[in-house]
């Protein structure tokens, strides 16, 4: 290991003091060597900002403390130094990119002067030398015209283009080694893709090593050569990529890959990890995922596993790794999580519960001081689609598309400009007032941020029947009350937590209750808006099967709106993708996944971190952002990004072509193959 | 015999106490109310804080409880009329402070005036001499020798029943504490002296030391002295400095009540409906707020001074005079005051309504009064409790301002403002008379700085930044 470029060993972090404090890292030991990638993955709350944070002595003061360890790079002691010490490892030897690109830069400094300051401290150039390198660094991190951009403000940049900013900012310390916290988890899957192929090819250029902090096990398999998998603030596993892929051996690491939803998987139900991360302001006496784990013994609870080396800079933290035990039956028994009974996919053939026929939504632009209407912002611009009775339409896109719009438009939460929405052969856009208020109860709403979707002031009870007073459902206090109780139990919450607050609730707890809430008013239609997004992979697939279930029991409708595409794959029957305002392809699932028509589907397909890479389509990469729907391109909106466009593609809008009878596409290249068939 | 009189600002200081004691009791059942609240009362300064307030309140609230004395019944008369002197539960407690008048200016703990007089003795000499006091110190027959003696005498009378007072509070708290707590009565004890108990119970019984020697000493000198001298007329300042509480009270807690509906209700409107509602609220109150508020109370002050002077006979006493004069001013400081905290709600409540749950209430059809009730108010609860409490102290320095340009209380209300607007002839004077102004400014400042502290603490304990971090 004398080629380690960092050497971590048993850092310990604690915040707080006193039998309250919280250890989000405990004992933490990993090297990473020159010019590898090496990542720390594991769900929210278990500790891996904190140990990015702790390797710079970044921790929130005066709080956070480093307890014990030792951090060394090429063998200098990090945590011996003096502060003015730690100045020029930070962003000089060791530099940092963090999660949110929006808010980690200076709205009222020029992006070049953020990226010139860097270079002042740690490289000591200034003016036009300075303006020099840093034209030279926005050019190297991909930005198109980097002498322009040079003085231009965040908030003309779109999501992508900070990010890169951010990593101009990181590289121009020259740093060797690169600390990459949830990168692209803030982007959509075409913008990630570009920044994870921007970081490989820099840290090929460079030879700079990479620590690379995720969630997503995708990201994980096209990036890392080395793998850690963290929970409740220790390391469990560590392997190199090909073998932790191949086979994972912790039973975390295990499951972590079984609650992947895809479509291989969508007969059945999702293994979960039931349960969520433990607290870590406790000490443990045993296993700290013992209670989530279904191959625990009793050994597990009593006893603490040690770390055990299976092979070359490979080891497990589990008892199952360790010879001197046997374990007990306990290896193979069917938990009540095991993938359950074939789940019937599809409703074909029944009847049509929602049509949404040329729908448009806009937004005036107000200018000036009269407000006059200057512009639109065409938000939804012209979306037909339409939902049959038990069956789930998937909407898919990338953000600013239009797909919320989209949904909110068919719940009537927005004013429609144009177009009908049809349900259940009522028309919705005409309906004002009561007439309208009444219909409510037939299609609800699931958001993606379970924080911000339950008043913080309202109990659990008042929540859930809120809905019911209003659409006056269940005659007396003690019906709504029952029905409430049923509720929870039916979304696998005990009916005692009714008259709890919200914030007593985890995440995925949270989401039930909301699924609780839309069916208190017994919906047909339910709109979920990303209701996963926000939710750690275990819980997603808890939440997953959940309304699998309940489509099944209650025969549901589902809106998923979504930019997870393994997501659909697994719980929608058809599909259709959005682009600016747009549908361009639909389809049943099968079809649009598996042969993708469209180039934009094709693109987000293949931008998609696969989690076995030996498996990976040709990538396809999109140049630049997704327009503003306030002036959108002429002629089809994708034809600046599209790799195949043809001349007439700027003229006019593609036409609807149907290469199928259940599918449809928006696109030249389709319609001309099918007028030459013709 | 005597006749309850209820001033307005009495009938409507009851009616807050009474909706704070409601919202007390409905917090006591609502976890997220009750949960910063207990923030609160863990912090010293702000327990501190509220000993001093409670103190102030109580001296208010005995203010308010206004009645008539009868006059002895003369013959053949069958009514029984009631004399035209308003007093107050307060006034009769401080009893002999009110009437013992002496003739004009003396110093604190003096025995004889501030100003030299010509005195005719009794075989017709007359002499220019500083006169001996009425009241103050009259007991003594040679006051040079003996003042000093018979200050250190009562004191040391005032410093033991303070002690024996303050051990009753301590052992009554013990006692109440130990059966919360299911220990035994020293344990209690123990607990509360050594400063550990959750509820900071030592702080607050240290603060009240200081106002129980405070108040005993008050009892025992002023009975025989002017503890801080007297005003131009002859009457005594401590009893003018603790009248003036009550005043400062009413201004700053009804001009909130006058405040909030404004603010609350217009700030919501704006935010919620936004389109022309929020234009015209807008519109209403930056044009309200780019009128200088000092000319606007004092043309509204001036308007209604006229038409009470032209009206005499709507007013039995004097007392109700100048109590609808301070009812108005509460009214007209509240109107011109509610913009800020109008603007404020409704940029809250313009980021509140794009959340999630408010959009899925609409979802559910819920109507949209009850989605400003339910959804909106509750959660803008907290900037409402923070803007009050802050305000609050603004408020009571604000009377002293008006009344010292003249546009304020009623001259005949005894109020800080009005005795810092006196004292403005009374420190141009040779030698010059400091204790009005002394007294009024160590008043106020006592209890400005303690509203101040406590609505630092209650901002920290609702703003859930600061929570999270905790």
């Amino acid at each position: 290991m004398s080629d380690a470029l960092l050497q971590v060993r048993d850092l310990s972090v604690w915040i707080g003091s006193g039998a309250g404090a919280i250890r989000p890292v405990d004992a933490v030991s990993f090297h990473i060597r020159r010019g590898e990638t090496f990542a720390l993955l594991g769900e929210s709350g278990c500790g891996k900002s904190m140990t990015a944070l702790a390797l710079l002595r970044l921790l929130p003061q005066p709080a956070g403390e480093i307890i014990g360890g030792s951090v060394q790079l090429h063998g200098e002691e990090l945590l011996a130094l003096p502060e003015t010490g730690m100045r020029s490892i930070r962003g000089g030897r060791i530099a940092m990119i963090f999660q949110e690109p929006m808010t980690s830069l200076n709205p009222v400094m020029t992006v070049g002067a953020q990226i010139a300051e860097s270079l002042e401290q740690h490289k000591g150039l200034r003016g036009s030398q300075a303006q020099r390198r840093v034209i030279e660094l926005l050019d190297d991190v991909g930005i198109p015209d980097a002498a322009r951009r040079y003085g231009e403000y965040p908030h003309q940049l779109s999501g992508g283009m900070k990010q890169r900013v951010m990593i101009a900012i990181a590289l121009a310390g020259d740093p060797e080694l690169l600390i990459a916290d949830e990168p692209t988890t803030a982007l959509d899957v075409t913008i990630q893709a570009q920044v994870l192929d921007l970081i490989r090819r820099l840290q090929e250029k460079r030879g700079m090593a990479v620590l690379l902090i995720t969630h997503d096990l995708g990201v994980v398999s096209e990036m890392a050569d080395r793998i850690a998998v963290m929970y409740a603030g220790q390391l469990v596993e560590q392997a190199p990529r090909n073998v932790f892929f191949g086979h994972a051996q912790h039973p975390y690491s295990d499951r972590l890959f079984a609650a992947l939803p895809d479509s291989s998987k969508r007969t059945q139900r999702l293994t979960v990890i039931p349960g969520t991360v433990p607290p870590l302001n406790q000490t443990f006496h045993g296993c700290r995922f013992a209670d989530r784990c279904e191959r625990a013994w009793d050994t597990c609870r009593s006893q603490v596993p040690d770390w055990f080396d299976t092979g070359v800079e490979q080891g497990v933290r589990c008892h199952l790794a360790d010879a001197t035990l046997t374990p007990a039956a306990a290896q193979g028994v069917a938990g009540a999580d095991e993938p359950g009974p074939a789940v019937q996919a599809g409703g074909a053939g029944k009847e049509t519960l929602l049509k949404v026929d040329d729908l448009k939504v806009h937004f005036p632009i107000h200018r000036g001081f009269f407000k006059r209407v200057v512009g639109q912002v065409r938000a939804v611009d012209g979306v037909s689609l339409s939902i049959n009775e038990g069956q789930t339409l998937a909407l898919v896109g990338e953000s600013g598309c239009g797909k919320t719009t989209v949904g909110k438009g068919i719940l009537q939460l927005l004013d429609t400009t144009a177009g009908s929405v049809r349900f259940d052969s009522v028309e919705l856009t005409q309906l004002r007032g009561e007439a309208l208020r009444s219909r409510r109860s037939d299609f609800q709403i699931i958001f993606q941020d379970p924080y911000s979707s339950m008043n913080p002031r309202m109990r659990i009870v008042d929540i859930i029947e809120e809905g019911m007073i209003a659409q006056r459902i269940g005659s007396s206090a003690q019906q709504r009350r029952q029905r409430a109780q049923e509720l929870l139990r039916q979304v696998g919450l005990r009916p005692e937590h009714i008259h709890r607050y919200p914030h007593e609730f985890s995440g995925g707890q949270r989401q039930r209750i909301c699924i609780a809430r839309a069916l208190a008013v017994e919906p047909k239609l339910i709109v979920c808006d990303e209701p996963t997004s926000a939710l750690d992979v275990s819980v997603q697939a808890q939440i997953l099967n959940l309304l699998r279930d309940l489509q099944r029991e209650l025969g549901l409708s589902f809106l998923f709106i979504t930019h997870d595409l393994s997501v659909v794959s697994y719980i929608a029957d058809r599909v259709a993708v959005m682009y600016l305002g747009r549908i361009v392809e639909e389809g049943e699932v099968s079809e649009v996944l598996e042969d993708p028509a469209h180039p934009y589907t094709r693109a987000l397909l293949s931008a998609v971190p696969q989690v076995n890479r030996d498996e990976r389509r040709e990538k396809i990469h999109l140049e630049g952002d997704l327009p503003s729907p306030s002036s959108p391109p002429q002629g089809c909106h994708f034809h600046p990004r599209c790799p195949q466009a043809l001349p007439e593609c700027a003229l006019r809008y593609p036409p609807v072509t149907h290469p199928s009878a259940t599918r449809m596409v928006r696109c030249h290249l389709v319609s001309d193959a099918a007028a030459e068939r013709a | 015999m005597i006749q309850p009189v209820l001033l307005w600002t009495d009938a409507l200081i009851f009616v807050l106490l009474v909706v704070v004691l409601v919202f007390a009791w409905v917090a006591r059942g609502r976890e997220h109310l009750r949960a910063p609240w207990r923030e609160v009362v863990r912090s010293r300064i702000a327990v501190a804080s509220l000993v001093v307030l409670g103190v102030y309140t109580v001296t208010g609230l005995l203010d308010s409880v206004h009645y008539r004395k009868a006059l002895p019944t003369q013959d053949g008369q069958q009514e029984t009329q009631y004399s035209g002197d308003v007093l107050s539960l307060l006034d009769t407690l401080l009893g002999p402070l009110r009437t013992q008048e002496e003739k004009t200016y003396s110093a604190p703990f003096a025995t004889q005036l501030y100003a030299k007089e010509t005195v005719s003795g009794p075989d017709g000499t007359q002499t220019r001499m500083f006169p001996r006091l009425k009241y103050g110190g009259a007991h003594l027959s040679d006051p040079a020798s003996q003042k000093g003696a018979d200050i250190a005498r009562r004191s040391a009378l005032a410093l033991a029943e303070a002690v024996a007072v303050l051990l009753l509070l301590y052992g009554l708290l013990g006692l109440r504490l130990a059966r919360k707590w299911r220990r035994s009565w020293r344990a209690a004890m123990g607990t509360i002296a050594s400063g550990k108990a959750e509820v900071p119970w030592r702080t607050a019984l240290l603060t009240l030391a200081v106002f129980v020697l405070l108040i005993t000493l008050m009892i025992n000198l002023s009975a025989a002295y002017h503890v801080l001298g007297t005003d131009k007329v002859g009457q005594d300042v401590l009893y003018q400095t603790i009248k003036s509480i009550r005043t400062g009270l009413v201004i700053g807690t009804l001009t909130t009540l006058v405040m909030l509906p404004f603010a609350v209700f217009l700030g919501m409107m704006a935010g919620y409906f936004r389109g022309w509602v929020d234009d015209v609220i807008q519109y209403l109150y930056t044009t309200l707020n780019s009128i200088p508020g000092v000319l606007l109370i004092a043309a509204a002050v001036l308007m209604m001074q006229v038409y009470m002077a032209n009206h005499p006979e709507l007013f039995e006493t004097m007392a109700e005079r100048a109590d609808l004069r301070l009812l108005f001013l509460c009214l007209i400081l509240g109107i011109t005051s509610w913009t800020g905290l109008c603007r404020l709600l409704r940029g809250e409540t313009l980021k509140l309504r794009e959340l999630d749950y408010v959009q899925a209430a609409d979802a559910f059809g819920v109507s949209k009064s009850s989605i400003l009730l339910r959804h909106l108010l509750p959660n803008l609860m907290h900037l409402v409790m923070i803007a009050v409490v802050i305000d609050f102290s603004g408020l009571v320095l604000a009377e002293a301002v008006l009344s010292y340009v003249g546009v304020g209380v009623d001259p005949t209300t005894q109020s800080w403002g009005n005795m810092i607007n006196r004292a403005r002839l009374e420190m141009a004077r040779e030698p010059m008379v400091w204790w009005s102004l002394l007294a009024a400014f160590s008043f106020m400042f006592v209890l400005v700085l303690a509203a101040n502290l406590f609505s630092d603490a209650v901002r920290d304990a609702f703003d859930p930044r600061l929570r999270a971090q905790r």
